[in-house]
């Protein structure tokens, strides 16, 4: 997925895995970018997620965060209403998140 | 007429073919793609025929089964004897859950069991640690100590049944709990049967759940497999996997290159140990994956076979017959699912376990239709349990032994796929072993340039997934999820502060000080683990102790 | 908490000072994103800067040099010293994206709030770094942190422009390169102070030491340091301790020898250079780009009708003219 989106001419920071709500809020402000792209294969989305939107809420954090893995239907509508913008379910095509963020995403400035 | 004069004739007779017949056909229309591949990127011939097995010698390339190079099965009589096990690999939330899951699967037919645990006890953490948070019996069976242990065999006789472990890190613990449930069922440690996955390599470089450094991660490995040699001769201290490899996206000959060229360190660190090659080869096990493309895999489980048991006749110089048998489970890849059209899935996983079994198999688990959604309902495994059933007792397929055999098509296949494997192999050996390729990155990339091209073929609808990029319906099919509940963490969190209350201090203390002064030296850790965990130790206490001897390890990322 | 969203520079600068971590991210964007901007923002940081001791860290890909660093974080925690990063990756020429990975290694480092981690992408800028590093130092410099962690990667021509701008310079390789240690020698060995040999656990270590300090016995010297050499194992933090104290015993050299003005000169020459090669890059060849007789001209050089030196006579000299009217 990272390879895809930098492909797409975006700069991409990876973090790595097992990060902790915290750890990801924090980077999102640091490097002060405009998507956050979850990726939760375990079934914690429920758990994990609202925490970040939280943090995200307290530092008064303006990012676009969306999400892919293994979402069952019914946590989508809940995971939308929490902020999340879009949940990309198996088989979502690179080329559709990829669109997605371009279109709902406003570049920062101009160069 | 002799046989090279037949081979001119042959391949005569194909040309006249080609040029005459074919081409006529070509006009009409045009074959459908402009080259023909396998996922490895094989080329795959319009026609395969006698031609392509001059090269074959009978007795040195494919031999009989249960005799060198294995190529056609590891046992004489294969499944005529007895079929492959059916093991379906389980668990979520709590052990009192899992073990009711595990009696339906027995009383459905499943012949061995297969444990899967959550993510907190994967990595060493217990239920109230704060990086287990909304883990915690999600992606298996939560084990905070021997009492979770305990309950998850409750009923279940050690002695009838063979237990497969899928525990990488905290590999040493849960089988130390198992032998201590054996223990208190009155079944004597050499009459325990099972697996442990204890594979760290793939752990690095794709599954994630590693936690030490190479170097003690290693130890410890080799510890578990030197402890089994000694002490539980029926229990595979290791499965050696191809699996996770190959669903982090690499295609069927690095899966088949890397897994060997992980196998093959393992048996160095073993030997470096001090140990002699057929003290612990002949329980070496591997564990593969079952993906679509039928003839590939077919041809892949055979290269295994034959492959390895080169490698440990002649590289390791082993003697015993048992230490050239590759024996493995196979897993119907579980990447292949599809959320769209679940029902579509059953198909796959029978195609994939009808791979794994023509392949000679030694035990297999099908994936559940819905398992592209969530982990598998009782209705879906129960699916997944009738399709290997189908497959033994109606398909005939089982009624003689390696029936691809001979297929021009295979043989050549299975040629190739060892040809192509052995190439990794050798490059991997160039920069000093997997560990050092590891380090490189080398593996990692490689595995990601497969998996980058394979999502573009998809993309770019070369590669075709029915149902995502063809044959799509808007309709949305509802399946009935299983979902695990949150009140598991409560409920595990409980258990955890009840458990600490009862034990008392004393002897937990004493234990982890031994533990943590074995772990400072270099004597085998089996005895100090089992120790602690008789005391009731948790798994979040055994491996801080661990943490701090060992360090913690992050896996290079390659991206 | 303060909302930065339509803030101006100068709420933004205002908010930098009262340690606002989301002002600071914001203004590196800034100077990323609207380089028009950046003037404005060198003038109000102007009187915050001079504080901060920046110290450049490159190597070849793989020498562990983000492992290195982290490591480092950790040991200037523990000592009481804020720290800032930049990590610097390069971005694909051809799709202009860019996979900016040093963080992994640091992410522990995160949530501490002593600590400033940013990456940044060089963006293809020409001739070196890309100048918003320039500019990023200097806002973290304002948002007061000790210690400035500057790493790219490599040790090509790009890197030594990068290190121009640090105070203390760190090169970071490894065992087992053989003839590739000679590949080390222009330009960073003649402006390291420090040089690690990291994966003191692989063996060659001696070697790889010695080939060192015979290449920079073959250096001139401007001033007394003569350049350390130390092992590390960034993997355990051996060594780390270590070299901190070379980069304090280092910055402490500088201060004393008079020899630190003279590095914050160099500086500011890099960054003079820098802004007036991209503001004369921008005019000259962003005018050309795309017109008519620009295009002609390239066609008639690749087709052999002229030659580039007489193609761009041409061209500054109608620059010019159209200059002067």
């Amino acid at each position: 997925m990272a390879r895809a989106l930098r492909d797409a001419g975006m700069e991409v920071v990876y973090t790595g895995i097992r990060q902790t709500p915290d750890q990801i809020v924090e980077a999102a402000i640091q490097e002060d970018v405009d998507v956050i792209g979850l990726s939760i294969l375990s079934g914690a989305h429920m758990h994990l997620i609202p925490r970040i939107m939280e943090l995200l809420r307290e530092k008064r954090a303006d990012v676009l965060v969306i999400c892919g893995g293994i979402t069952p239907k019914e946590d989508v509508s809940h995971l939308k209403e929490i902020g999340v913008r879009e949940v990309f379910g198996p088989g979502a095509r690179t080329d559709d998140i990829i669109k997605f963020i371009k279109n709902n995403v406003r570049a920062k400035g101009s160069s | 007429m002799s046989n090279k004069r037949k081979l001119e004739e042959l391949k005569r007779e194909k040309r006249r073919w080609e040029d005459k017949v074919v081409k006529k056909a070509l006009e009409r229309f045009p074959e459908r793609k402009k080259d023909f591949k396998t996922t490895s990127n094989i080329d795959i011939e319009r026609l395969h025929t006698p031609a392509d097995l001059s090269i074959v010698d009978y007795l040195k390339d494919l031999g009989f089964p249960g005799m060198y190079p294995y190529t056609r099965g590891v046992y004489p009589t294969m499944y005529r004897g007895r079929p492959w096990t059916i093991r379906q690999y389980a668990g979520f939330a709590t052990a009192e859950e899992t073990n009711r899951r595990f009696k339906y699967l027995l009383e459905q037919g499943q012949t061995g069991l297969s444990i899967a645990f959550d993510l907190p006890t994967q990595i060493g953490y217990d239920s109230d640690h704060p990086m287990a948070g909304g883990e915690v019996g999600k992606v298996g069976v939560s084990v905070n100590s021997l009492e979770d242990i305990e309950i998850l065999f409750d009923d279940i006789p050690l002695d009838k049944v063979s237990t497969s472990m899928t525990i990488n890190s905290t590999a040493a613990m849960l089988l130390a709990m198992y032998a201590a449930v054996g223990e208190k069922q009155g079944v004597a440690p050499d009459k325990l049967a099972g697996t442990i996955q204890n594979d760290l390599l793939k752990e690095y470089v794709a599954r994630g759940t590693h936690i030490f450094p190479p170097e003690p991660s290693m130890r410890l490995a080799i510890d578990i497999i030197e402890y089994c040699s000694k002490n539980m001769p029926r229990f595979h201290p290791i499965s050696i996997s191809g699996y996770h490899i190959r669903e982090a996206g690499s295609n069927a000959v690095q899966e088949l290159a890397f897994t060997l060229a992980n196998g093959i360190a393992y048996v160095d660190a073993a030997m470096k140990r001090g140990l002699d090659v057929d003290e612990f080869a002949p329980r070496l096990s591997f564990f593969f994956a079952a993906h679509n493309d039928l003839f590939e895999e077919v041809a892949k489980f055979r290269a295994a076979r034959r492959l390895w048991a080169r490698i440990m006749r002649e590289r390791f110089e082993a003697k015993k017959p048992a230490s050239w048998q590759l024996r493995f489970h196979v897993q119907t890849g579980g990447s292949t699912l599809t959320a769209q059209q679940p029902d579509n899935n059953v198909v796959r996983a029978t195609i994939q376990a009808l791979a794994a079994v023509l392949g000679g198999t030694q035990s297999l688990h099908t994936c559940s239709k819905d398992e592209a959604w969530a982990l598998p309902s009782e209705d879906a495994v129960r699916i997944s349990v009738r399709t290997q059933q189908i497959l033994a007792h109606e398909s005939g397929v089982t009624e003689t032994i390696d029936p691809s055999a001979g297929s021009y098509y295979v043989e050549s296949l299975t040629n190739r796929l060892e040809e192509e494997a052995m190439k990794y192999i050798e490059r991997i050996d160039a920069l000093g072993g997997a560990m050092k390729a590891i380090e490189r990155g080398y593996i990692q990339r490689e595995i990601q340039e497969s998996a980058y091209l394979y999502q573009r073929e998809v993309e770019s609808k070369q590669r075709t997934i029915v149902g995502v990029n063809q044959f799509t319906t808007e309709e949305e099919v509802p399946i009935k999820l299983l979902r695990v509940k949150p009140e598991v963490e409560r409920l595990q969190k409980e258990g955890l502060k009840k458990l600490k209350e009862r034990r008392g201090r004393g002897n937990v203390d004493a234990a982890l000080k031994s533990l943590r002064k074995a772990a400072e030296g270099d004597e085998n850790l089996m005895p100090s683990i089992l120790e602690a965990v008789k005391a009731y130790a948790t798994i979040g206490e055994m491996c801080g102790v661990l943490r701090d001897v060992f360090g913690e390890y992050k896996a290079p990322t390659v991206i | 908490m303060v909302m930065v969203l339509n803030m101006d520079v100068k709420g933004l600068v205002e908010q930098l000072l009262k340690g606002d971590r989301k002002s600071a991210a914001r203004l590196i964007t800034l100077v990323e994103n609207q380089p028009e901007k950046a003037h404005e923002v060198a003038s109000l940081l102007l009187p915050h800067l001079g504080r901060a001791h920046v110290v450049g860290v490159t190597g070849i890909p793989g020498s562990g040099k983000s492992t290195l660093i982290d490591k480092l974080i950790k040991e200037l925690r523990g000592r009481g010293k804020t720290v800032g990063v930049i990590s610097i990756d390069v971005t694909s020429p051809f799709t202009g994206g860019a996979l900016l990975g040093d963080r992994i290694r640091m992410q522990e480092r995160s949530i501490d709030e002593g600590v400033f981690i940013r990456s940044m992408a060089t963006r293809g800028s020409l001739g070196g770094v890309a100048s918003a590093t320039k500019d990023a130092v200097k806002i973290l410099d304002a948002f007061g942190k000790d210690i400035i962690l500057v790493e790219t990667v490599g040790a090509g021509q790009i890197e030594v422009d990068i290190m121009k701008i640090a105070d203390t310079v760190i090169l970071v390789t490894q065992p087992g390169l053989g003839d590739d240690i000679q590949a080390i020698k222009a330009g960073i060995m003649e402006i390291g102070d420090i040089f690690v040999v990291n994966k003191a656990d692989l063996s060659g270590v001696e070697r790889a030491m010695g080939q060192l300090e015979a290449m920079l016995n073959l250096g001139r010297w401007a001033g007394e340091w003569k350049p350390a050499v130390i092992r590390t194992i960034s993997q355990t933090g051996e060594g780390v301790p270590e070299l901190l104290d070379i980069i304090f015993k280092h910055m402490d050299f500088l201060k004393n020898s008079g020899l630190l003005q003279e590095r914050r000169r160099r500086r500011g020459e890099a960054e003079l250079m820098d802004v007036i090669r991209e503001r004369l890059t921008q005019s000259i060849v962003g005018g050309f780009r795309g017109k008519p007789e620009f295009e002609t001209l390239v066609d008639k050089v690749a087709r052999g009708k002229t030659d580039p030196y007489s193609a761009a006579d041409l061209m500054l000299k109608s620059y010019l003219e159209k200059k002067k009217s």
